[in-house]
């Protein structure tokens, strides 16, 4: 796809950066589910946890496109370091930015942004996945605190984030609108992480469960009012499914890449495997697929960067991003077959990892909902 | 890469829409049971400057950019594909290859009447025993004296029977194969020039195809387009507008499809509510919105490309190629929801679906559109 030069050069600097610095870690961060501190310094250090706000919260203030490109580049080469600074942007720091009162952005956005500090977003729990207005987490106003019950779970950076945005039902009469969101920090007292969670793919990336038991929370945590939490964790979401199509997008790209690369070295009949019809072919389809994802998930970044409508877009960007996403790695590997199927080759982890992609920040059947809302208004 | 049109390009939109629902949509059902489009429609399309959509206004063309080209055309083509691929033959293969590869005297000849719509133009490159394999063409040029002795047979030729001027190509030096072809035009009435029965059709059955032959058929040699046995570039480079066009064909369709199957599932009562109620059919028609999306972005960048003359070879392959498979996938789906009904030809999407199939097929096939880009991938 042809875009302007800054945006190239952006991605030039991302990808040679990636390429050096993470890709070396990306198989052992897998193999032992070992959360990459190293990766993520060095990810802070580039500016690339501070994307989403502007420079007065330390933020580097870029674009949305921008910010695709980044998570894009990531997931070229790993996914656990994508998701990790997906979740931290999109799920932390943007709910803080767009709903925060000035003394909360000015408080939490700083050292999240400098990447001193990890964010994490608490939405999902056992009962309530992708019917996340069933929220059953509660927090009851006692005097100048609310006291916090329940828990979270499949929470991506639980156990190394400090700063917290959860939500919880302070009106169980009112439905969806009786949900509210708070800001909790680490260690605050009644609030414990659970066990890490063992992963089919970004086993890198942290995930965990949240508890809160009689967890006081001071009165001034309250995100915006009461009773807008599932409003603005809709208005989250649809911003986030951009940063997650990304990562799709660019395991996909990882996988091609590393896909095309075997077949032309290969030689199998006498002759490199890519002079196969059969090879051809399908490089040609994956590279199709890749090409039409990349459009559905800048166009969706260009709307929300130009201030327009896009709930329809980003959903389909999500939705396309992530199963060509499978469509893509799954190819990959039957274009390297056993060696593919081995962890000599990352291409088995590349497919592990956009699975995920199907399934967090909205299901590709909550996409198809939303895609669906929008057509038939 | 500017995802935003210009003012002027939605405006030409807008009017290529009004008149396509009120001039060409109702009458699209009568085109295909008929096999036929009327040549008044020529004059009045004409007359509204889509004779000569890419056309200089010096030769009497509206002069438009490519995407808006590309715009009118995806309009056109979610009432009336038939029609559509009629004009998009018309304007970006004849008029287009005059108008780049010919002479000045070739161009004030014949352009000012194809935009006119006294004359409708034809392209002709696929044979018999070639077709993907465009290079093997075996209909020859000899040179003898002022005239081209043209021999040979060519298939699948769109508007064969309504055209009045066809851009043909030659084989001019056959033991050179493709880099022997020649591109040659061709007026209707030549002594020698037979044009066959019109072709039975699945779909974009309104279109007029048919074969034509030559038989010692003499042709002046001042109607050459270009070089001699230098053409096969001809017909390569309007390969990619042309694809990009069965692109914005495969996008049009596949709209008026989804649109369809939205309208009916909200009327369609089953178990006590519409149908649109039902997860299922939400779904598909998601999946179908999804892929009408991307396949119009995709068509989309590779215009934009081919306007800023940035070489598409690759892109309008992969546009050309998601665009009409994704167009078939869709059409299968409105069917679909349509039921029973959706067989039916009282149902525009019965139509829908066979008019789709062909997107797979011309202006190369899926499986050369991927060789295309494989070969591309192996650079």
């Amino acid at each position: 796809m042809y875009l302007d030069k800054k945006y190239e050069d952006f991605r030039k600097e991302i990808r040679e950066f990636a390429e050096k610095e993470i890709e070396p870690k990306a198989q052992e961060a897998d193999e032992k589910a070992q959360f990459p501190y190293e990766n993520i310094k060095k990810v802070a250090q580039l500016g690339l946890l501070g994307m989403v706000v502007p420079p007065e919260y330390s933020g580097t203030g870029i674009d949305t496109l921008k910010y695709a490109i980044a998570v894009e580049e990531l997931s070229r080469v790993c996914g656990s370091t994508g998701i990790t600074v997906a979740a931290h942007n999109s799920l932390a720091i943007s709910p803080l930015y767009l709903f925060g009162s000035e003394e909360q952005k000015k408080k939490y956005i700083p050292p999240l942004a400098k990447g001193e500090k990890l964010g994490a977003f608490g939405l999902t729990e056992p009962d309530a996945g992708s019917d996340a207005g069933g929220t059953k987490t509660t927090a009851v106003l006692k005097g100048d605190s609310y006291v916090i019950n329940g828990s979270k779970c499949f929470i991506t950076n639980a156990s190394v984030a400090e700063t917290f945005v959860i939500t919880a039902v302070t009106d169980k009469t009112k439905g969806t609108k009786g949900i509210s969101s708070f800001v909790l920090e680490k260690g605050m007292k009644g609030f414990t992480v659970g066990k890490k969670e063992n992963k089919m793919g970004i086993r890198g990336s942290d995930t965990a469960t949240l508890h809160f038991e009689d967890l006081k929370v001071p009165r001034e945590n309250l995100l915006g009012k009461e009773g807008e939490g599932f409003k603005q964790f809709l208005v989250t979401l649809d911003s986030g499914r951009i940063s997650i199509g990304a990562m799709a997008l660019g395991i996909a790209q990882g996988a091609f890449e590393k896909a095309l690369k075997y077949a032309k070295e290969t030689i199998q009949f006498e002759k490199p495997l890519i002079e196969s019809q059969a090879i051809q072919f399908k490089l040609a389809d994956m590279a199709t697929q890749i090409e039409a994802a990349r459009h559905l998930i800048y166009h969706a970044a260009f709307l929300e960067d130009r201030g327009q409508k896009y709930v329809k877009e980003s959903a389909m960007a999500k939705l396309f991003a992530s199963e060509i996403g499978r469509f893509v790695t799954y190819e990959a590997i039957q274009i390297f077959g056993e060696y593919g199927y081995s962890r000599r080759y990352p291409v088995e982890r590349y497919l592990r990892d956009v699975k995920l992609c199907e399934i967090g920040e909205g299901t590709s059947e909550i996409q198809r909902l939303v895609i669906f809302r929008e057509l038939i208004k | 890469m500017d995802f935003e049109l210009t003012e002027d390009q939605k405006m030409i939109k807008e009017a290529a829409r009004e008149f396509a629902s009120e001039r060409l949509a109702p009458k699209a059902q009568e085109f295909d049971e008929k096999e036929e489009i009327p040549r008044d429609l020529y004059k009045e399309l004409a007359e509204l400057g889509y004779m000569g959509m890419l056309m200089p206004e010096e030769y009497g063309g509206s002069g438009l950019d490519f995407i808006s080209y590309i715009l009118v055309m995806e309009e056109f083509a979610r009432a009336c594909a038939a029609l559509q691929i009629s004009l998009s033959v018309h304007n970006s293969l004849v008029c287009d290859a005059i108008f780049k590869f010919g002479t000045e005297e070739q161009k004030k000849k014949y352009l000012p009447k194809l935009t006119r719509g006294e004359f409708i133009g034809a392209y002709s490159l696929t044979e018999p025993q070639a077709g993907t394999d465009a290079g093997s063409i075996k209909t020859n040029a000899v040179l003898k004296g002022s005239n081209y002795l043209v021999n040979g047979t060519k298939t699948f030729v769109t508007n064969a029977g309504i055209a009045d001027l066809f851009v043909l190509f030659v084989s001019t030096s056959p033991e050179a194969k493709s880099k022997g072809i020649s591109c040659i035009l061709i007026e209707k009435g030549l002594k020698g020039f037979k044009v066959g029965t019109k072709e039975k059709k699945m779909g974009i059955r309104g279109s007029d195809t048919r074969e034509i032959s030559f038989e010692d058929c003499l042709v002046p040699k001042e109607n050459l387009i270009g070089e001699e046995n230098k053409d096969f570039r001809i017909a390569l480079e309007l390969l990619d507008s042309g694809r990009i066009g069965v692109g914005a064909q495969a996008v049009g369709i596949a709209q008026s499809a989804m649109n369809e199957a939205l309208k009916y599932s909200k009327e369609r009562v089953q178990f006590g509510q519409p149908i649109c109620n039902f997860q299922a059919i939400q779904f598909k028609l998601a999946s179908m919105a999804t892929q009408i999306e991307a396949a119009r972005l995709l068509v989309h960048h590779a215009a934009w490309l081919k306007q800023n003359n940035i070489r598409c070879t690759k892109e309008a392959s992969m546009a050309k190629l998601f665009a009409s498979e994704a167009a078939n996938y869709v059409v299968n789906e409105a069917v679909q929801i349509h039921g029973g009904y959706g067989y039916m030809k009282e149902y525009a999407v019965e139509r829908y679906f066979r008019d789709a199939r062909v997107t797979e097929i011309y202006e190369g096939t899926s499986e050369a559109q991927r060789m295309v880009i494989s070969r591309d991938l192996l650079k």
